[in-house]
């Protein structure tokens, strides 16, 4: 069991060695690095298993007791964020290899297979690390990986979206540094379950402050407003798997370690009402940029940001159900977002770009592709009986049962946040996917049919497909992912059994 | 505190708003600097966690006294990070000038659009 924490991160980091030997032979690569994500499938599979009764597990790297050595934990909410990121992580590796067969792409597959292992290997870090320290380790090996990603395939364009990114990245990754040190000159400790401990006993407003600092360095990272402007500017610009990868996990490992910070370290009502305010701004601006956008990737960029919005209101509400609808919602989101931005993919085969202004009919040219958006898209709306839906419900009734005039607000900012979504998804429905399609767009069609590179194309379409799939698999699974959501809410909001698995667990 | 930990936030706090400032500017060979600034002032507030700073770690001073060896491994650690990553940082600078012969930072895109959407109505 000790030994199977450290799966997640360690087999994609030797992973990643075997895709750089291999870099002159492709095929043998692209078989390595799926071997080696479907590996870690299944070793969050069997951690999930382990931990679904509300179990936490932890192991001491180096064989150092608790405060002292390195501590790697799974609970209940890293076991399921683990499944749900490598098997999201898997299928757009599948789709890159359809699309580097097809010579679609014009990134270099030599790179791109050992760096998007070691993404993975950084996402995979920040879940199970269990101090402070290897959380930022973690989240830097993440970060520098997606910077490497994120200058794949460069044109001028990138390098300024690239620019961006890596500046605003970098200041969050030293102000966490910052924060590192305050939390360590305060308790003479960087692990998780100790600190806890201790900044318990530490005066209120110190705590206050190094909640919202902790807030700012991950709201910058999962795209808060007021801090998420970097976010619409670079992520449309990259490569479609990049962008799919990008948005489906990136903000959403911050959104976790958000969680993970504020329930445990600062707990309570620390700065539940400030990031109520922060709900309220993210879920009302980020859909109002939506509105006004007429690129498909950056329409779903803005509403990647107003989404993030959700999660932190169920966070601040601090009760078991609203946590419970924020891990929810972060499952359903993570499939939802890398669908969109693959079907985007997708979509730029006969256009060349995702501009509104210049597509039309899509339903007529391919009524398949349709259906990948719609049905993803649907749920993004959160109209029933899609997985969205069933996630929003979660977060409104755990927000009518708190009550008080700025949740019923925040309440009331969701549900416009909702429609106007609604309006988001309808409006890209109407102008790309009616109508009758232009004359080139059959011509493309045509041409894609006769190509010598049908079987990249079928496989990038395939994982699509599966993705899609896995997003109706949420919605058929919403019983169980409940019941485990609350079963980790309620594991989060106690944390006891986190600090006494981590301080207990001797040297192994 | 001690002096030498008293000159040590002193130079933290230089640091930090001289990273900041340098930050906001239009440059990006400036922004690169602030990064670097803000990168050594990080570094520099892990080793203040210590307030035994003077002594050497594990060898001990004169009564056998040590500092704290652990801020100073993350500070290890976190120096490799920034430079490496402010290298990688130059590396895209170079490539931003190679391109626009400047290394300002562009306009948003965005901004611009909004701007030329308002500009008939100014004329007419």
């Amino acid at each position: 069991m000790n030994l199977l924490i450290a799966v997640p991160f360690v087999v994609p980091l030797l992973g990643a060695a075997v895709a750089l030997l291999l870099r002159r032979a492709p095929r043998a690569q692209r078989v390595s690095s799926a071997v080696t994500l479907a590996v870690v499938v299944a070793g969050a599979v069997l951690l999930l298993k382990a931990t679904a009764s509300g179990a936490v597990v932890a192991t001491q790297a180096g064989g150092w007791a608790a405060p002292l050595g390195i501590s790697l934990v799974v609970d209940p909410l890293a076991a399921l964020l683990l499944l749900v990121s490598s098997v999201v992580l898997l299928l757009v590796l599948l789709y890159a290899v359809g699309q580097d067969i097809s010579g679609l792409s014009r990134a270099m597959p030599q790179v791109f297979h050992p760096i998007y292992l070691v993404l993975t290997a950084g996402v995979c870090l920040s879940f199970i690390a269990g101090d402070l320290f290897n959380l930022f380790v973690g989240f830097e090996i993440m970060l520098t990986a997606s910077y490497a990603l994120i200058t794949q395939a460069l044109t001028r364009e990138r390098v300024r979206a690239s620019m961006i990114y890596t500046v605003v990245g970098l200041t969050s990754s030293i102000l966490f540094l910052t924060g590192i040190s305050l939390v360590y000159a305060l308790t003479g400790t960087v692990n998780l379950a100790d600190a806890a401990d201790k900044l318990g006993a530490a005066p209120a407003g110190l705590r206050m402050v190094l909640a919202l600092l902790f807030l700012v360095v991950f709201g910058i990272k999962a795209a808060v407003v007021p801090m998420h402007f970097w976010l619409p500017d670079s992520y449309p610009v990259a490569i479609t798997r990049i962008s799919a990868i990008f948005a489906a996990l990136l903000t959403k490992v911050a959104v976790y370690a958000i969680i993970r910070t504020q329930t445990l370290l600062f707990g309570r009502d620390d700065v539940s009402v400030v990031m109520l305010w922060i709900a309220i701004a993210t879920m009302v601006v980020g859909i109002l940029g939506a509105l006004v956008q007429d690129d498909i990737n950056r329409i779903m960029s803005f509403v990647l940001v107003s989404h993030i919005g959700f999660m932190i209101f169920g966070l601040a509400l601090n009760t078991v159900a609203g946590i419970a609808g924020v891990l929810i919602y972060l499952v359903h989101h993570i499939v939802v977002q890398a669908t969109l931005f693959l079907v985007n993919g997708l979509v730029r085969q006969y256009v060349g770009h995702t501009s509104l202004r210049s597509i039309r009919g899509l339903t007529a040219v391919s009524p398949v592709l349709a259906l990948f958006f719609f049905l993803p898209a649907l749920s993004l709306a959160g109209l029933p009986p899609m997985s969205g839906f069933i996630a929003k419900v979660a977060l409104f009734q755990a927000g009518a049962q708190a009550g008080g005039w700025l949740v019923w607000t925040a309440l009331g900012a969701g549900v416009l946040t909702s429609l106007l979504t609604l309006m988001a998804i309808f409006r890209v429905w109407i102008r790309a996917f009616w109508g009758t399609p232009l004359p080139d767009m059959l011509e493309a069609r045509a041409e894609l049919r006769r190509g010598p590179d049908v079987a990249g194309r079928r496989i990038m379409a395939v994982t699509t497909g599966a993705m899609v799939g896995v997003g109706l698999t949420v919605t058929v699974a919403a019983g169980p992912l409940a019941e485990l959501a609350f079963t980790a809410a309620a594991d989060l909001l106690d944390g006891g059994a986190y600090i006494e698995a981590v301080m207990e667990e001797g040297p192994s | 505190m001690s002096t030498p930990g008293l000159l040590l936030v002193v130079t933290v706090a230089v640091l930090y708003s001289g990273g900041f400032y340098l930050l906001l500017q239009r440059s990006l060979m400036r922004v690169v600097l602030g990064i670097i600034m803000l990168g050594h002032a990080a570094n520099l507030s892990l080793m203040l966690t210590d307030e035994a700073i003077t002594l050497p770690p594990l060898l001990g001073g004169p009564d056998g006294a040590i500092s704290d060896p652990l801020p100073q491994a993350m500070a290890l650690t976190a120096i490799v990070i920034t430079f490496g990553v402010t290298t990688f940082l130059l590396a895209l600078a170079y490539r931003v000038w190679l391109g626009d012969d400047n290394d300002e930072v562009p306009d948003d895109l965005e901004d611009r659009r909004i701007g030329r959407l308002r500009e008939p109505e100014d004329s007419s």
